[in-house]
């Protein structure tokens, strides 16, 4: 089994640390990770305002530099849906990525198992607010959107339940979106950041301590929301969770206290 | 308090005369307080359908059920179109047809004229705000009067409907006391919703009575046998018509359903996803003509036919005008539906809205997150999230987006192709962040950083942590 890691370019850049994260969680797994030179971006940004054609590049960079690999592990929600969606207009290649390609906590649930992940031993004293990106909810069934009437399963939580000492704060609306939406964000400044404050007063309401996602360009929009306004709620990925980084921080910032 | 004849809350346009929904939401969340409130409203609606479609067995199937049909009834349009002209001619209804707005107006008018009417009573028809028939009507001596209480609150502050179900959804009950008190002589002060709503029924009883003729939408015209559906929840719909001696009936050509039996998937739908209700109040099926009254069916085009022939936007015409997708649309709650411009707002709104004038609407497929609720909540599964996506890449090749933006996107597009580049477009950004005062790097930030603390820069990548620690020295 042949698998990669893909960081997001934004991962990449700004959020290095979930990514060593995720490579370290893998690798106690016992998987071997790949993490190759090439694609630095699937193209989504420019796509999904409206340049598709500006993103083309960039996603036959993606499927070129990982064509030969049986699992793509993507850092992003967002952008595992659209290597997934948009992938396959670029021919049998691109097919066989985007159906190879997955995101992180997907890959976990669904080809490592919980009961893999629970041996990790993980350990958060925190009460968590899950935010799951609207991409990854919908578009790769990572767990029941509240629209549809069917039996609730949510696969970012069963592989977050491993986690000793972590529970979840009930949100009031627990998949509305966070208002990033990548261009919106700039050209619905406005109302993205509205967006932004009401997910934070939901999260805050539920008493959590903290926000743990699957999808950190929601999670850069957040924490530039929150700190505007004075706030310091930590953001984690799922990955900085498993790997107990997320644990290291939180202990840092409560002074070595526990 | 806005007279009749000063301007009506228009949309935010920019200098080519285009919508500019980013500058109308602005606006709208400007109020936090009342923003705060029309998110609350529309929220609960959204809670209210969720709670309503969870007492339906296989509610999933129903959709798939309800999406098939329409599918297919699209699939053969022509065909049901002209079944249901004949089934209903047949029954003694007069059947018009309309190409655009001008000839459905000149139709109405028409009919009216030739009877000699001059008081209108209306039920709730977004197909007629879409026409412009009001204004048209009222500008050639017709009194027209809308009898769904919302249209009434909104016509009688002239404005237009904010939403499509609840048309004055944007007003509280506070601006509505204050409306009826000008126009209807309540009590100063009074905003006790039984009280107004008591109000607008005595009102409005004066002008059933005194009607010459109804004109009402249509929910579902049943081609098998030529007969139209109205659903309504305050049987303004049914006093109308069975008061006044014509009784007109305007529908868009994609409300066609095949079979009565089609019925039994749709009204199931309709009810519980627009507001709740495992049903409205009425749906009154009407075969007929009362003896005595004339029934007129106005079958409208109005740039119909050309979305049906939109391989990625056919699909839009399944809709069948529940609301559902206005209602959960974060960014609909927060911008409300003037900022939209368009008849019909929200998801649905930005994917029909754009097959009228591209150039003119071109920013509201962007008036979206791409979060996908809008497609999830849809009784008849319309892909919208899909839908607003593919206008973006049109309103970007017809080059309705700012040159600035389209050299950035364009930019921004062969930088994340080349890591190489990337990583130094990324170093100079990081540099200059390092060395620029936090408040002035937020300024020249633009949009992001005048709503956002900007992002940490960390001082290496993943890629070269990786380098680094896992393939050691290069």
């Amino acid at each position: 089994m042949r698998v990669a890691l893909f960081a997001p370019c934004f991962v990449d850049h700004l959020v290095p640390s979930a990514a060593i994260a995720a490579l370290r969680v893998l690798e106690r797994l016992g998987i071997v990770v790949d993490v190759p030179d090439g694609a630095a971006c699937c193209g989504q940004p420019v796509a999904n305002a409206g340049f598709a054609s500006a993103g083309a590049a960039a996603l036959e960079r993606f499927a070129d530099t990982f064509a030969s690999y049986d699992h793509v592990v993507v850092l992003s929600g967002s952008c595992a849906v659209h290597v997934r969606g948009h992938a396959t207009g670029i021919g049998d290649a691109g097919i066989r990525v985007a159906q190879r390609t997955t995101e992180f906590c997907a890959f976990l649930h669904d080809v490592v198992g919980v009961e893999r992940v629970r041996m990790l031993g993980a350990t958060l004293r925190a009460r968590v607010a899950l935010h799951i990106g609207c991409h990854a909810l919908r578009g790769l069934d990572l767990a029941r959107p509240s629209e549809l009437q069917l039996r609730p399963s949510n696969k970012v939580r069963a592989v977050l339940a491993t986690v000793e000492g972590l529970s979840f704060a009930a949100l009031a609306r627990p998949d509305e979106c966070c208002g990033f939406g990548g261009s919106f964000s700039i050209g619905e400044g406005a109302v993205s950041a509205r967006m932004g404050r009401d997910r934070l007063a939901d999260v805050q309401a539920g008493g959590a301590t903290a926000l743990v996602t699957t999808d950190l360009s929601c999670a850069i929009h957040l924490r530039g929301v929150d700190r505007a306004a004075g706030g310091a709620l930590p953001m984690w990925h799922v990955a900085e969770v498993l790997a107990g980084m997320a644990a290291c921080d939180a202990l840092d910032a409560s002074g070595g206290e526990r | 308090m806005r007279d009749r004849g000063e301007p009506r809350p228009l949309p935010v346009l920019d200098a080519t005369g285009a919508v500019d929904h980013a500058a109308g939401a602005e606006r709208f969340v400007a109020n936090e307080a009342r923003t705060t409130w029309h998110d609350a409203s529309l929220w609960f609606v959204r809670e209210k359908r969720d709670r309503a479609a969870s007492t339906v067995e296989d509610w999933e199937a129903l959709r798939d059920a309800a999406s098939a049909i329409k599918t297919h009834t699209l699939s053969r349009l022509d065909e049901y179109l002209a079944q249901f002209e004949q089934r209903a001619t047949a029954r003694g209804i007069t059947v018009h047809w309309a190409r655009d707005a001008a000839e459905h107006n000149e139709i109405v008018l028409g009919i009216l004229s030739a009877r000699g009417a001059r008081r209108l009573v209306k039920s709730k028809s977004m197909l007629t705000e879409e026409c412009g028939l009001n204004d048209y009507l009222i500008g050639r001596g017709i009194d027209v009067v809308d009898t769904d209480l919302g249209e009434r609150i909104v016509q009688l502050r002239n404005e237009p409907p904010s939403h499509i179900v609840m048309p004055a959804i944007h007003l509280k009950k506070e601006e509505i006391g204050e409306t009826f008190h000008e126009h209807l002589g309540t009590p100063a002060g009074d905003d006790d919703p039984d009280a107004l709503t008591a109000a607008a029924r005595v009102h409005l009883r004066a002008r059933f009575l005194a009607a010459d003729a109804a004109l009402t939408g249509v929910n579902f015209a049943i081609a098998e046998t030529g007969g139209i559906v109205v659903c309504t929840n305050e049987g303004n719909a049914d006093l109308g018509t069975a008061l006044a001696p014509v009784h007109i009936a305007s529908m868009g050509i994609e409300k066609l359903v095949p079979r009565a039996a089609d019925l039994g998937v749709f009204l199931r739908l309709l009810a519980r996803s627009a507001t709740g209700q495992a049903s409205t109040v009425y749906a009154s099926h009407m075969h007929a003509a009362r003896p005595g009254q004339a029934l007129h069916v106005v079958l409208v085009d109005n740039g119909r036919s050309a979305q049906l022939g939109r391989a990625d936007f056919w699909g839009s015409l399944k809709c069948i005008r529940c609301a559902a997708c206005i209602n959960t649309c974060p960014v609909y709650r927060r911008s409300g539906g003037y900022s939209y411009g368009s008849t019909v707002p929200g998801p649905i709104g930005s994917v029909l809205t754009p097959g009228f004038d591209l150039q003119k609407y071109a920013s509201l497929p962007f008036a979206s997150t791409l979060c996908g609720s809008c497609a999830a909540v849809c009784p008849v599964r319309v892909d919208l999230d899909v839908q607003l996506y593919k206008w973006r890449q049109l309103a970007v090749d017809a080059g309705y987006v700012s040159p600035v933006k389209g050299w950035l996107m364009r930019r921004l597009g062969a930088v994340l192709a080349d890591p190489a580049l990337l990583q130094l477009t990324v170093g100079i950004a990081g540099a200059i962040l390092r060395v620029v005062p936090r408040p002035l790097a937020r300024r020249l930030a633009g949009a992001w950083g005048r709503w956002r603390e900007l992002p940490e820069m960390p001082a290496q990548s993943f890629r070269a942590w990786y380098r680094a620690n896992r393939r050691g020295p290069d």
